[in-house]
């Protein structure tokens, strides 16, 4: 196990009381999360009662649901049921897109801040850091009320004679795609600018003065050195934009619907189907999972 | 001589701008548009603190007043509670000694992060109505501990593995009391961790939306979801005063955050 706190060793002054300490918060999750995490993977397989809640009798239902469709009355032979599917690949492509989206502006940004100056570094990582701060759901608002028909973005846009007639921009898949970048993308920038910061510059210079372009330097001897920060961003950005809920429902409006959209509908909207929800969730955990697997295994890799 | 910067790439010193504007321009014209003194949200006709007026006099002056006093005191309450369980893991974590179980319990203790939030939510509710707990103020709060943990738990942690442990040792070994120890030696080092653990926490709890609205149950609003019901209709411009003032908040307590964290270095320096 590697020592806690740079490679020294481990300190144990409160190793005789560390049940006590760690105890509140074992309890505290363990109960409130990882138990009630279990039951819902209990309620996905159980029967739906009409107007939210659960049966309680084993069922397959919500899984086959997912995957199939049995006419309005359930006894035609099974197709496959795409909407479900399409939603899904709906939301690990829109996910994907943001991800580049801030990876492309995020790298440069973190490259940028951490080749600073020491005292300049602190405020300009402040300014980045600073929208995330601030809520989320106002974050959101604030992009809509910009990108609308009639918002200021075309207003200017128009009024400066760039456009003839206004975007329209809100209600897109590229909308969601600029909510969810707009959402994240300070997750992408901390991880990389950390990677940057402890880059050794005297790799660049000795690849330089042996001919390397400026590119292929890029390429070649920084990308493989910073790639974990890269990776850790791609992975913070990636997975709450799997499941996000605001930016979606607020400037996707009702086509371009994601699995948070989906799973909100069977709790709060009209669908009212807990078990089909359950299994929405589970399934959607189980992608987390999967990525945070690959990741954790790369880690490991990585150290050896 | 061939003049040759590893650091400088074309570029991107534009585009660290085109993101601090993507960052800043909504936040920045819903600001501005607040204070527009029309009914229509689309026109800019002159400046008026009429929205303003709106927000804590108007109609709805009653309902926001609820949400704020709901918000603020949840964030409050989850927030202490996340913090004091935080950092007694944090100190058995980091200061506990090696043991079997801490892979585990590392696990655990970042299980809040690691959970998408909606299937956190979707979770949350599914147990609260299994054991027939009734959703309401207290089902919010007990949502919020449990989410800000994590968010309280990194800073200090932290925080603390910058801390060398030959002081708080030394205490012992003066036959200081192990609380004493923590209490005059470890806790004045690890304020500053324990200040932004606070505050990041308390942001979260704040800013919180998705689960929050799972299991608010009927008539009890926070901030958030009592602006998510209002936006549903359309974004009206006492919206955008009321988004102003929570905006101007946030940055307030990050502002508060950075210098408290800024301090903190400067009297431990790496």
């Amino acid at each position: 196990m590697a020592a806690v706190g740079g490679g020294r060793t481990v300190s144990s002054a409160f190793a005789p009381i560390r049940l006590w300490l760690l105890l509140p918060s074992w309890l505290t999750i363990g109960f409130f999360l990882l138990i009630p995490v279990l039951l819902m993977l209990v309620y996905s397989f159980l029967t739906k009662e009409f107007r939210g809640g659960v049966i309680w009798e084993f069922s397959l239902a919500a899984y086959d649901q997912f995957l199939f469709d049995r006419g309005l009355f359930g006894d035609d032979p099974p197709t496959i049921q795409w909407t479900y599917i399409t939603i899904f690949a709906r939301s690990i492509i829109q996910a994907t897109i943001a991800t580049i989206m801030c990876l492309l502006i995020g790298f440069p940004t973190a490259w940028y801040i951490a080749t600073r100056p020491a005292s300049s570094r602190a405020v300009w990582l402040f300014l980045v850091t600073v929208p995330y701060w601030v809520n989320l759901l106002i974050r959101t608002v604030s992009m809509k009320f910009l990108i609308r028909e009639n918002g200021p973005m075309n207003e200017a846009l128009l009024g400066a004679g760039i456009l003839d007639a206004p975007l329209q921009l809100i209600n897109t898949d590229f909308a969601v795609q600029l909510g969810l970048f707009y959402s994240y993308l300070p997750f992408m920038v901390l991880p990389i600018y950390a990677a940057v910061e402890r880059y050794n510059f005297a790799l660049s210079e000795a690849a330089a003065d042996l001919y390397a372009s400026h590119w292929k330097i890029m390429r070649s001897i920084v990308l493989p050195v910073v790639k974990p920060g890269i990776i850790a961003g791609c992975i913070l950005v990636f997975v709450p934009s799997l499941g996000a809920f605001l930016a979606p429902d607020l400037l996707g409006g009702a086509k371009n619907f994601m699995i948070g959209s989906l799973i909100e509908e069977q709790f709060k909207g009209q669908a009212g189907n807990w078990p089909f929800g359950a299994a929405a969730s589970m399934i959607l955990l189980s992608m987390v999972l999967v990525v945070l697997f690959f990741y954790a295994r790369s880690q490991a890799r990585e150290q050896v | 001589m061939r003049t040759f910067d590893p650091r400088r790439y074309a570029g991107f010193f534009t585009i660290t701008l085109a993101c601090l504007f993507i960052l800043y321009a909504p936040l920045v014209v819903v600001a501005v548009y607040s204070f527009n003194d029309s009914l229509s949200i689309t026109r800019f006709e002159g400046v008026s603190l009429r929205w303003y007026q709106d927000v804590f006099f108007g109609l709805e002056a009653g309902k926001f007043r609820t949400a704020a006093w709901n918000s603020f005191t949840i964030a409050i309450m989850a927030a202490t509670a996340a913090t004091m369980i935080a950092t007694a893991a944090a100190i058995g974590m980091v200061r506990g000694g090696n043991f079997k179980g801490k892979p585990a319990s590392f696990a655990l203790i970042s299980m809040p992060i690691m959970v998408p939030e909606i299937v956190t939510a979707v979770a949350t509710l599914i147990f609260f109505s299994a054991i027939g707990f009734s959703l309401g103020y207290v089902s919010i709060l007990v949502a919020h501990i449990v989410f800000c943990i994590p968010f309280a738990y990194l800073p200090i942690s932290a925080r603390l593995q910058g801390i060398e442990a030959t002081f708080e040792e030394a205490a012992q070994d003066l036959y200081a009391s192990r609380w004493n120890a923590f209490r005059y030696v470890l806790a004045p080092s690890m304020a500053p961790g324990i200040m932004s653990g606070f505050l990041l926490a308390f942001i979260i709890s704040l800013d919180d939306f998705i689960i929050t609205n799972f299991v608010k149950g009927a008539g009890v609003e926070t901030l958030p979801t009592a602006i998510f019901g209002a936006v549903k209709q359309g974004i009206k411009p006492d919206i955008m005063a009321l988004s102003t003032l929570l905006l101007l908040f946030s940055i307030l307590i990050v502002t508060l955050s950075y210098l408290i964290g800024r301090t903190g270095d400067a009297k431990n320096p790496e």
